[in-house]
């Protein structure tokens, strides 16, 4: 055990918003998605409105702005490929400091960034603010099937128990003078996930029969 | 009077061919505590599995408390026999400890009122209930074998199975285990490699080797009959002596 308690999304305060119950800040996320997603391109006053809106309600939240910017790095593969897009998108071309970029790919990388930065924040404001259980309680409020919430909260469930294993595999890989940086130990990489998927299948095996030996008939119960 | 778990010429071989038990008997009466010995791949944990129905006897027959353990009646057998696994990450699959215990009782179809004060009883037997609202994974490891035994205990069953309680436990926990045993109402059959925890809280040991039943006794006398000791790779920790201790009364 040990290492950082709490899930590492969660930001704990007593905010308005950590009150909120889980199901109203699910279905608020969805339509501030949907509509952001909707919203045309070309409006961009609009897209500041929705950033004020997202900006007031982190204050709200009292979760340090600090907190949310270091966990959007899950967005940088996407900022590359939004970089990229004006350099190799065709149609007219014009000129930004210097460099001949393409117009529509110039406001395509602007959709690309403005939405998913958007989506990006709003989703971690609410994983900073509801704790995973009650997120999940949320989604069967909200009617999602029973079978998916399930896996879900086995999936959260067993998260830290995989990263746990992984992490206690790296320091026996390193501490046999392992270094991952040559190429050419990337297959011990690739062995290393093998070993894991094994282990985690025997492990779900493990559970069901742990489940079954307290008699689990298919079906959670209520 | 019916034995709580009555085992009768046990064989079962795994479908590579291996033969794990060849003809196994076994009796526990009720609120005995018995230690199940035997080295590494003696079949313990076969035998376990086959306690509850997951496994199904090649020959001979399984009964608790004189239900046969059948098809049929595997949600009764689930209920009667307790089986804690080795390692409570295995157990412990809910969100919340509270969740966790009250999965058992809840498959039994327990409810609402009846069904919470099932879970807080389960949990106060093993010191824990003021854990009830927390995620299991962010317990110690000792509180999590502890919680994994709630699960079991609060479906009430007529006989415990503990699969190596004492495995990766701190002394500190081993002990805090121990009394949690020893103040159970309940029979107990314990796997275990930890002999001078067989010794300190089970009167009788029974010792598996190579699919047999090779001794079945008080546990002094198993611990302390060296040519049985030898022949099945049972050995004493350093420093530990049966004899100095003495003959433990149950």
């Amino acid at each position: 055990m040990g290492g950082a308690h709490g899930h590492q999304l969660h930001f704990h305060a007593h905010s308005p918003l950590h009150r909120a119950p889980a199901h109203l800040k699910l279905v608020a996320l969805l339509v501030f998605m949907i509509t952001v997603v909707a919203t045309p391109r070309e409006w961009f006053p609009v897209y500041g409105g929705y950033l004020a809106l997202l900006i007031a309600v982190i204050a709200i939240s009292q979760v340090p702005p600090t907190y949310l910017l270091k966990r959007m790095v899950v967005e940088v593969p996407f900022v590359v490929f939004a970089l990229l897009l004006p350099f190799v998108a065709h149609g007219p071309r014009t000129d930004v400091l210097g460099l001949s970029v393409s117009e529509s790919g110039l406001l395509g990388a602007w959709g690309l960034l403005a939405k998913g930065t958007l989506g990006v924040l709003a989703s971690l404001t609410l994983a900073a603010t509801t704790e995973p259980q009650a997120l999940l309680a949320g989604l069967q409020r909200l009617r999602m099937p029973a079978l998916l919430v399930q896996i879900m909260g086995f999936m959260i469930r067993y998260l830290e128990v995989v990263t746990d294993e992984l992490r206690r595999m790296r320091i026996a890989r390193e501490s046999r003078g392992f270094s991952g940086r040559d190429v050419r130990q990337w297959p011990v990489l690739a062995k290393t996930l093998g070993a894991l998927f094994i282990r985690s299948f025997e492990r779900g095996e493990r559970v069901h029969l742990a489940m079954l030996s307290r008699g689990y008939t298919g079906e959670m119960p209520r | 009077m019916t034995p709580v778990l009555e085992v009768r010429g046990l064989a079962f071989a795994y479908p590579d061919g291996h033969q794990a038990l060849a003809g196994v008997d076994l009796h526990v009466h009720q609120g005995e505590r018995v230690a199940l010995l035997g080295p590494n791949g003696a079949g313990k944990t076969t035998l376990v599995l086959h306690l509850n129905g997951i496994l199904v006897a090649g020959a001979g027959s399984v009964t608790i408390s004189g239900l046969p353990v059948a098809k049929e009646h595997l949600p009764e057998i689930r209920r009667r026999v307790g089986i804690v696994f080795q390692d409570p990450d295995d157990q412990l699959f809910m969100g919340t400890v509270r969740a966790d215990v009250a999965f058992g009782p809840a498959n039994l179809g327990l409810k609402g009122a009846a069904l919470e004060a099932r879970v807080m009883s389960a949990l106060d037997l093993v010191g824990m209930a003021d854990f009830a609202d927390r995620p299991p994974h962010h317990l110690s490891f000792g509180q999590r074998r502890r919680v994994a035994m709630a699960t079991v205990l609060a479906m009430e069953p007529e006989i415990l199975v503990l699969d190596e309680p004492s495995s990766n436990l701190d002394p500190a926990s081993r002990r805090e285990l121990a009394d949690i045993l020893r103040s159970l109402d309940v029979t107990v059959l314990m796997v275990t490699h930890d002999l001078p925890y067989a010794f300190e809280l089970c009167p009788r040991s029974v010792v598996l080797s190579d699919g047999h039943v090779v001794a079945d006794g008080t546990t002094y006398d198993v611990l302390t009959d060296d040519d049985l000791m030898r022949a099945h790779r049972l050995e004493l920790p350093f420093g530990f002596d049966p004899r100095a201790i003495g003959n433990l009364p149950g």
